[in-house]
């Protein structure tokens, strides 16, 4: 076992981990952030992503013990105050989901995407969500749903 | 799926990576961005004893202007090349090609030194490394050593590393002259592997093109060049017909696959289409 130190949606842990411990599984079994779900487990899917020190990553794919000293954010860490962050808000209120299952991942990779591109054409988000698997929608929604967050995004830091 | 217990070491330094692989012996396993590592674990088709994380090596990060080459540290993230101004500037088919590997997650984790390492015949950059006329320092026990790229790629994920070398620096030649580039890649899906790609970097002098750097991408168990066709271009008319004549020998000496994604007949006429239209692109046609 080998102890790491991590702080996860502002929170400081420090426990003991396996090395072969996936970081989603201690998220999960570890810290009970059953926000962030297991998709695939084949790196395709997306539906585990987490945002590690502030950039987007699978987090089926990157080992507990290399987040030790990092900063970790998951779905339960991005709303303030009781307020949904605005992509939440976006995908409640343009419907960008159906049965939901890869809701928590295309968000955290959205907010990802929005902070890169603060305002990504429709082919530019495609093409940014393009590791975050939906098997209802079509996609049709998550796309409206990332440009007005996006542009909301924007309003909020004018 | 988890993957099998192992032990786990995050040197600072090359020089105590070096040493944490020389005590690992022979099952130890050198973990880059791990986007291809860690999958390969998951499954139990790889079950090293242990693992040395470069991810906190720092001095193997970032690119440096080398005088006469840009020198790419091997632990340099595939989002960072993408943004990086000096490849831009000097090599802007490495960025092109590394905007097409897997997704935005993946590119933040994964390496471009992981990526030429682990010579995978379906991976978009050791094709472009080995048109590029990169050449890999490699450190060990002894000291360093330099190989061209068309050393490198031994056979099917297989390189010149030894079990106790590390990869820690490509250098890309600058090149001299009137170049043009571009990456032509075919897959199926999004974040899909490549089926074909070709990699096209063409000096252009007087309306003709003077010289051309062909690399292809999963025609065969190495990054190959498409040498039938820069022998080809040397010296023709930079238009179209030229192009899809040389374009025809793309395949020459290529020994690709057969297998769920494509048959090898109709890789080898990937082949030739993908470098008409990279060589098109590249001329600026």
């Amino acid at each position: 076992m080998t102890q790491i130190s991590v702080r996860v949606d502002g929170a400081s842990y420090t426990d003991e981990v396996e090395p072969r411990t996936l970081l989603v599984h201690y998220l999960r079994e570890q810290l009970g952030k059953v926000g962030t779900v297991v998709g695939c487990d084949t790196s395709n899917c997306g539906a585990c992503t987490v945002h590690l020190d502030g950039e987007a990553v699978k987090s089926c794919t990157v080992l507990a013990v290399q987040a030790a000293g990092s900063e970790v954010t998951t779905i339960e860490g991005i709303a303030q105050n009781g307020s949904l962050h605005p992509m939440q808000k976006a995908f409640h209120e343009l419907h960008g989901l159906q049965c939901g299952y890869c809701t928590p991942g295309m968000i955290m990779a959205s907010i990802d995407l929005v902070g890169d591109n603060p305002d990504p054409s429709e082919h530019e988000v495609r093409e940014g969500i393009e590791g975050n698997l939906c098997r209802c929608t079509g996609y049709q929604n998550i796309v409206r749903a990332v440009q007005q967050a996006a542009a909301e995004m924007r309003g909020a830091q004018a | 799926m988890i993957p099998a217990a192992f032990g786990y070491v995050r040197p600072g330094t090359v020089d105590e990576a070096l040493r944490a692989l020389a005590d690992g012996g022979e099952d130890a396993k050198v973990l880059a961005g791990g986007q291809s590592l860690i999958p390969v674990m998951r499954l139990r088709l790889a079950a090293p004893s242990m693992v040395v994380d470069l991810t906190r090596v720092t001095e193997l990060r970032g690119v440096r202007d080398d005088g006469d080459a840009l020198a790419i540290g091997a632990m340099t993230t595939h989002s960072d090349v993408i943004s990086d101004p000096l490849i831009r500037e000097f090599a802007p088919l490495i960025a092109q090609a590394t905007e097409t590997v897997a997704d935005r997650q993946v590119r933040h984790r994964g390496t471009f030194g992981g990526a030429l390492a682990h010579a995978d015949p379906a991976g978009d950059l050791p094709a472009v490394a080995l048109a590029l006329d990169a050449e890999f320092v490699l450190a060990g026990p002894g000291g360093r050593r330099t190989v061209p790229a068309r050393d490198f790629f031994v056979d099917y994920l297989t390189t010149a590393l030894a079990e106790d070398e590390l990869l820690v620096e490509v250098r890309i030649p600058k090149l001299a002259g009137s170049w043009g580039m571009h990456y032509e890649k075919f897959n199926r899906v999004a974040q899909a592997w490549s089926i074909v790609a070709v990699a096209a970097a063409v000096r252009r002098e007087n309306g003709h093109i003077a010289e051309a750097r062909i690399g292809l991408t999963n025609m065969g168990p190495t990054p190959l060049r498409a040498t039938a066709t820069e022998q080809a271009l040397a010296g023709a008319d930079a238009g179209e017909a030229a192009i899809a004549e040389a374009a025809r020998h793309a395949a020459e000496g290529t020994a690709p696959s057969d297998d769920l994604n494509a048959r090898a007949d109709y890789r080898a006429h990937l082949a030739e289409v993908l470098t008409r239209r990279a060589v098109t692109a590249a001329v600026g046609l």
